[in-house]
């Protein structure tokens, strides 16, 4: 059996083997996410509010929830969270859902489509998706309107929001040869022509936090869930220990 | 009461009324189960665990869920964020449904294994393979309850595979859904079929499946019957009760599962896009079809085998005929000899291709189509249908080795 094994595992490798292979997009940089570091996080909702949250909504969370979470108070998150007001003019309320003022309506006009919500866009598009997506506009005429492409999402209708922050690049391109022999033009990296108000590490910086914001924006119990599974798990493996030995006392006569 | 012995206080006043002792030590302290079950024998009882799971999470479910079109996505979102320990309950149910998978998948191989299907267990495995095809319609129609983008197309692609059925099949895909697309009253119905008509075809089943096996006995790894040798009071000589020895042995199998699921619930409820797809994080939209559409890897085996041959109908029909030979092994297989402990090595072989062909044809149907991918199907599909052809073929004249008469 062990034999058979073996050969049903190397029947199996050339179809392990075809996972890798991946697109041609750039950039394509990988990021990790600290859960526990909360000041990324307020960073990152600062820009959120600021930035995104014009088109954006974020309607399955609450202001406070996220107040709560991050240990920012109901004066703070009001102060510094709440941009949006109701139909009336009146400032949203900190126990609110987060939806954006802009009414679909308005956006279909201004974009053509309705920005997609957000609470959930880092568990379906995965955190370095989107880490590389704010990185990757650049300059491009061809495109009426935006003047903007992007290398990760190609002809994207968002405008670049976050340009005054990073500034203007341009890719550089190069020619690579695919697996059938067809020649594609590829962006291997950019160039800034017109900096932004930041370093491209700042920059670097503030969309990591952005982005860490959204990964606890998506899943905002993931703490309490890694925190009581560890729990759970230890109980287990004691309760593993009792359920072992209860069972070997009773075999002990079974031959 | 004139009723003999025991018959007395509380208990006596219930067994003269309701066989609750009876039942008692008919199933369990008076059950004899062959005394040398191994690793395999956890999932029978690992099943009915993540069944009461799956029941008990989704009673909680129900209490917050809408099934509704505009409300149903939002309302999944409102149960992992607003309600108490919501995030639990969901990932709970949505672990345990391909958990429940993976059990049953290996407690059928353990089947196959020890030949569990052999005369005279034809009516256990019948029912165990009409549960397995209960749970897969109920797995289908709770996937597309979360209302995300993968439940929606999922759905859509499955459904239209009736439409390849001659002269019936647009009729019928259309009176499945209730529409002309998937909506809000395919949603409806699916609802009603995933909380009320298939829970209960499914426990009826699980409750003929373990009458059927109490009424034989369990076969074990060497695939002899206990039952050939008793002593002076009619108990057979290599059985135990299975209370307690089976009910404190498979509660060591019920702490390791839940320390595995456990894992899995805290630590990666999505499973890497397996167990939870990454595109059902978006609201199901009906003008917006997905890059990819795979359905969730429980059923990718199936959906490979479909995706090999192509012309539609035939492919249809290729993979319900995949299940129905599963339907059929206990009189595919023609061999006297249960356990593959005794039974000749091209059996043995014949089971590798089985499994190689079962996982390479699960691992192809949730990835996208290409040329290599669809050959190397196509194989795979080969493998598998080639088990049973293979196995009718060798088990007429089987060069298998001596049984012995008793467990060791």
């Amino acid at each position: 059996m062990v034999k058979a094994l073996f050969i049903v595992a190397g029947l199996l490798l050339p179809v392990l083997g075809w996972a890798a292979a991946d697109d041609n997009t750039y950039p394509n940089d990988e990021i990790s996410i600290d859960w526990d570091d909360k000041v990324a996080m307020q960073r990152g909702a600062r820009t959120f509010v600021n930035y995104c949250m014009s088109c954006h909504s974020a309607a399955y969370s609450r202001f406070n929830r996220v107040g709560k979470d991050l240990g920012i108070s109901d004066e703070m998150v009001r102060e510094n969270l709440i941009f949006t007001t109701d139909y009336n003019g009146h400032k949203t309320k900190v126990g609110e859902l987060m939806k954006t003022t802009m009414t679909d309506e308005y956006a279909e006009q201004a974009f053509g489509t309705v920005p997609p919500d957000l609470s959930l866009i880092a568990r379906s598009r995965g955190v370095n998706w989107i880490y590389n997506y704010l990185r990757g506009f650049y300059v491009d005429e061809s495109r009426d309107g935006l003047g903007m492409n992007n290398g990760v999402f190609e002809d994207v209708g968002m405008p670049h929001v976050l340009v005054e922050l990073q500034g203007y690049q341009v890719p550089k391109m190069k020619t690579r040869t695919d697996s059938n022999g067809k020649e594609h033009e590829v962006i291997v990296g950019f160039e800034i022509i017109k900096p932004g108000t930041m370093t491209k590490s700042e920059y670097d910086q503030t969309v990591h936090d952005l982005v860490a914001f959204l990964d606890y924006l998506a899943e905002p119990y993931k703490q309490t869930r890694r925190n009581v599974g560890t729990g759970v798990i230890i109980f287990l493996f004691v309760f593993l220990i009792l359920t072992y030995l209860l069972k070997k006392e009773y075999w002990k006569d079974i031959h | 009461m004139t009723e003999k012995n025991s018959s007395n206080g509380l208990m006596g006043w219930i067994d003269a009324r309701f066989p609750a002792t009876k039942m008692w030590e008919e199933h369990l302290s008076k059950y004899y189960a062959p005394k040398n079950f191994n690793f395999w024998y956890f999932f029978g009882s690992l099943a009915l665990l993540i069944l009461v799971i799956q029941i008990v999470t989704g009673i909680f479910l129900t209490m917050h869920y809408k099934p509704d079109g505009d409300l149903a996505f939002t309302s999944v979102e409102y149960i992992m964020r607003d309600v108490d320990w919501g995030w639990l309950i969901r990932y709970l149910h949505s672990t345990g449904a391909s958990a429940f998978f993976i059990v049953v998948y290996l407690h059928m191989f353990r089947g196959v294994m020890y030949g569990s299907y052999q005369k005279p267990r034809e009516l256990i495995w019948l029912f165990g393979m009409f549960i397995f095809l209960a749970l897969m319609a109920e797995a289908f129609m709770g996937y597309l309850l979360p209302w995300g983008q993968m439940s929606y197309w999922g759905a859509q692609v499955i459904i239209s595979l009736f439409g390849a059925i001659p002269v019936i099949g647009d009729e019928l895909t259309l009176w499945i859904r209730g529409d002309f697309v998937i909506s809000d009253a395919t949603l409806n119905r699916f609802f009603a079929l995933h909380v009320i008509a298939v829970p209960l075809v499914l426990l009826l089943l699980v409750v003929m499946h373990i009458l059927a096996l109490h009424e034989v006995g369990s076969n074990n790894p060497e695939g002899i019957e206990i039952k050939k040798f008793k002593d002076e009071n009619g108990i057979p000589l290599d059985g135990i009760p299975f209370h307690p020895y089976y009910s404190v042995k498979d509660m060591v199998g019920v702490v390791v599962f839940l320390i595995l699921f456990s894992v899995v619930v805290f630590f990666m409820p999505e499973m890497g896009g397996y167990f939870l797809e990454h595109a059902n994080f978006v609201p199901a939209n009906q003008f917006k079809t997905p890059e990819h559409i795979a359905p969730v890897w429980y059923f990718t085996p199936f959906y490979a085998i479909l995706r090999a041959i192509p012309d539609k109908l035939l492919g249809v029909i290729a993979m319900f005929g995949s299940i129905v030979m599963l339907f059929l092994l206990p009189w595919i297989d023609r061999g006297k000899v249960k356990s593959i402990r005794y039974r000749s090595t091209s059996f043995k072989w014949l089971l590798a291709m089985l499994v190689v062909s079962f996982v390479g044809l699960g691992y192809l149907g949730a990835l996208p189509l290409s040329d290599t991918r669809t050959f190397f199907a196509r194989v795979y599909s080969i493998g598998y249908f080639g088990f049973f052809i293979g196995l009718w073929w060798i088990s007429k004249n089987e060069n298998t080795k001596p049984v012995p008469e008793r467990i060791q």
